[in-house]
């Protein structure tokens, strides 16, 4: 690759220009709001940790992690996602908190992504985690807290889709027994969302009429409360049995917080097999081609932290909500007072008792040589105040709602 | 990405492929024209079904479904192999059916720096790997044949219909990777968002093939 030209960043990596890091700032102050009614407390982690720590009990892949070498050859990444970074704090700082731990956090994470594809490199996640709690009522209590936080973030239509890597395994565990090959099979096609793959995958299994329709139904699997009991009558064993009732006892808490309209039951969603153990979920916003959350139970990571325990939890996709959330935007009311030495402090007094009002001011001298010309402060054309719509005023590429004048005549302002 | 019952935006490949398509929607009885007037216009609306044509070159197609701007599309497996886009893949239409084959001389024997042409560059590298073979890969953009005629590659990687081309320029097929057929593919949005047109018109199309068979 050429040296790059100055105005280049690296791949995957955005500026924010003030107007959408007020909006940012306006969705992550709600959602976290929100997210506080709920009891959840904000935490901070570090932007790096240790590979073999923090790198290697995240859901990210190897490949997509950011790695660096510290000056003694120890292998650092970027943070991924700060669920694995929680799990840490709450085996280590927090290890005799009890259980349940609520936790908040909004953080930039870091993907190390080749191709374009509109994949960050660096984006915004807002989430929670509910540490120490294997409960259908906390798995809802996270759904939930999602449908709330979207809200609060003002995406205007959205759903949720539900499923349990239980009800899968338990599924191909039952159905093709001893054939690890072909569960795998199956599964791999579900996560690539392959359903072609998988039906010709079923097709060369040979396999009994029965047990083909069944799992040929999978794919027909969503919807509510329905899904559950047609999943019921299908011939398990107890893990999936299992699976279905906390989904089906989730659902009943949904009932319960008034948020099924939102929420889908889809037994085909699969997930990160190797990182989620239970109940996992997706946000889906429309006018919005990617995902907007995502999250899921994950019993085994706190165990690699050495305090075993059962948690759940979701990211938002901060950044990507910027494209749809609608939040209303608090413009703050600008003035502008400029001002001749001689009149300095009269100005400045002004400005900061407009600052106490909550106004945002801007202050500028003007030196004023004899013949009346501006000698500071910039000078020539498109200097000039010029209104503005609504009564307002445009000085350099500004727009203010009032402007002061303090020159050495003493003029009124205006 | 629009809300139930909306326009159901479908990215279309413009040629050949989308006149064994549109058949095929016309025989699960969807009013869709088998050609249009003016062949130059990129987005065409199609009332009567509900939907909204985008014409797109066919290697693109998966592009537009995985950011949403298309919320299904129709497109190969070979250019879904090659673009490993993130989208659904629903059914199989059955048509454009061909293969993706290595091709070369009759006479080919091992060489000890292999090199092999093609349009589908991850395909061909993915397909090597997995046998554990290291190749040097040479992306062309047409007439791939020619590659091994005039020794840029001692293989290509192609797509094979009816051997017709392979036979006249004197080449073998001497592998086949895998077979390919058009796909109805999704967004991963969409088939949320929109899951009750899709999955309606899945069924209507599953149903005309499961009838045709």
């Amino acid at each position: 690759m050429s040296k790059p030209k100055g105005f280049e960043k690296p791949i995957g990596v955005k500026d924010y220009l003030p107007h959408a890091v007020a909006k940012l700032r306006r969705i992550e102050h709600e959602v976290l709001a929100c997210m506080r009614g709920w009891g959840y407390e904000q935490i901070l982690t570090p932007t790096i940790e240790y590979y073999d720590t923090v790198g290697v009990a995240s859901a990210t892949s190897d490949q997509k992690l950011f790695k660096l070498l510290n000056q003694r050859g120890t292998t650092i990444v970027l943070r991924s996602d700060v669920t694995a970074p929680i799990a840490r704090v709450a085996s280590s700082l927090l290890k005799d908190h009890p259980f349940p731990l609520r936790l908040s956090y909004h953080a930039n994470v870091f993907r190390a992504f080749e191709e374009e594809a509109g994949r960050e490199a660096e984006f915004f996640q807002t989430g929670v985690e509910l540490i120490g709690d294997p409960s259908p009522e906390a798995d809802a209590e996270v759904i939930a807290l999602a449908i709330a936080s979207l809200k609060a973030a003002g995406v205007p239509s959205f759903k949720i889709a539900v499923g349990h890597v239980g009800f899968l395994n338990g599924l191909f565990g039952d159905t093709l027994p001893g054939r690890a090959e072909a569960q795998e099979r199956l599964k791999e096609c579900l996560l690539q969302r392959d359903y072609v793959g998988y039906r010709t995958a079923l097709a060369e299994l040979r396999l009994e009429d029965s047990v083909l329709r069944e799992l040929e139904g999978l794919l027909r699997l969503r919807g509510g409360q329905e899904v559950c009991e047609r999943a019921l009558e299908l011939r398990v064993s107890d893990g999936a049995r299992d699976a279905i009732r906390h989904l089906c006892e989730m659902w009943d808490v949904l009932g319960a917080y008034g948020v099924q309209d939102h929420v889908l039951i889809d037994l085909t969603m699969i997930g990160d097999i190797s990182y989620y153990t239970g109940m996992t979920f997706e946000g889906y916003a429309s006018q919005l081609g990617f995902p907007v959350c995502s999250g899921g139970r994950y019993d085994n990571l706190l165990a690699q932290f050495g305090r075993p325990a059962p948690a759940t939890g979701f990211a938002l996709k901060t950044t990507r909500m910027l494209e749809v959330a609608e939040v209303g935007q608090e413009e703050p009311v600008r003035a502008l007072i400029r001002y001749s030495p001689n009149r300095r402090r009269e100005a400045l007094e002004k400005a900061a008792g407009l600052r106490a009002e909550g106004l945002a001011v801007v202050t500028e001298g003007i030196a004023q040589t004899g013949d009346g010309r501006r000698a500071a402060g910039g000078s020539g054309a498109g200097d000039a105040l010029a209104s503005a719509p609504s009564g307002r005023y445009e000085y350099k590429g500004t727009v203010y709602d009032q402007v002061f004048m303090f020159d050495e005549k003493g003029g009124d302002p205006q | 990405m629009t809300d139930g019952g909306a326009v159901l935006k479908v990215a279309m490949p413009k040629g050949r492929i989308y006149k064994q398509a549109s058949k095929l929607f016309r025989q699960a009885g969807l009013p869709i024209p088998e050609d249009f007037d003016d062949s130059r216009r990129l987005i065409i609306p199609v009332p009567e079904a509900n939907m909204e044509f985008i014409m797109a070159k066919p290697v693109d197609v998966p592009t537009y479904v995985e950011y949403g701007v298309a919320d299904i599309g129709i497109v190969g497996k070979d250019v879904l192999m090659e673009e490993n886009k993130d989208v659904y893949e629903l059914l199989d239409l059955g048509i454009a059916r061909c293969r993706m084959s290595v091709i070369g001389l009759p006479d080919w024997e091992p060489v000890i720096h292999p090199r092999v042409a093609t349009k589908y560059p991850r395909v061909a590298s993915q397909y090597f790997r997995e046998r554990g073979q290291q190749v040097e890969v040479i992306k062309l953009n047409g007439s791939i044949e020619l590659a091994p005629l005039i020794g840029l590659a001692d293989r290509i990687v192609d797509m094979v219909e009816t051997g017709k081309t392979l036979e006249e320029n004197g080449l073998v097929e001497r592998e086949t990777l895998f077979q390919v057929t058009s796909r109805l593919i999704a967004n991963r949005v969409s088939y949320r968002m929109q899951n009750a047109a899709i999955q309606s018109l899945c069924d209507r199309l599953s149903d005309t093939l499961a009838a045709k068979a």
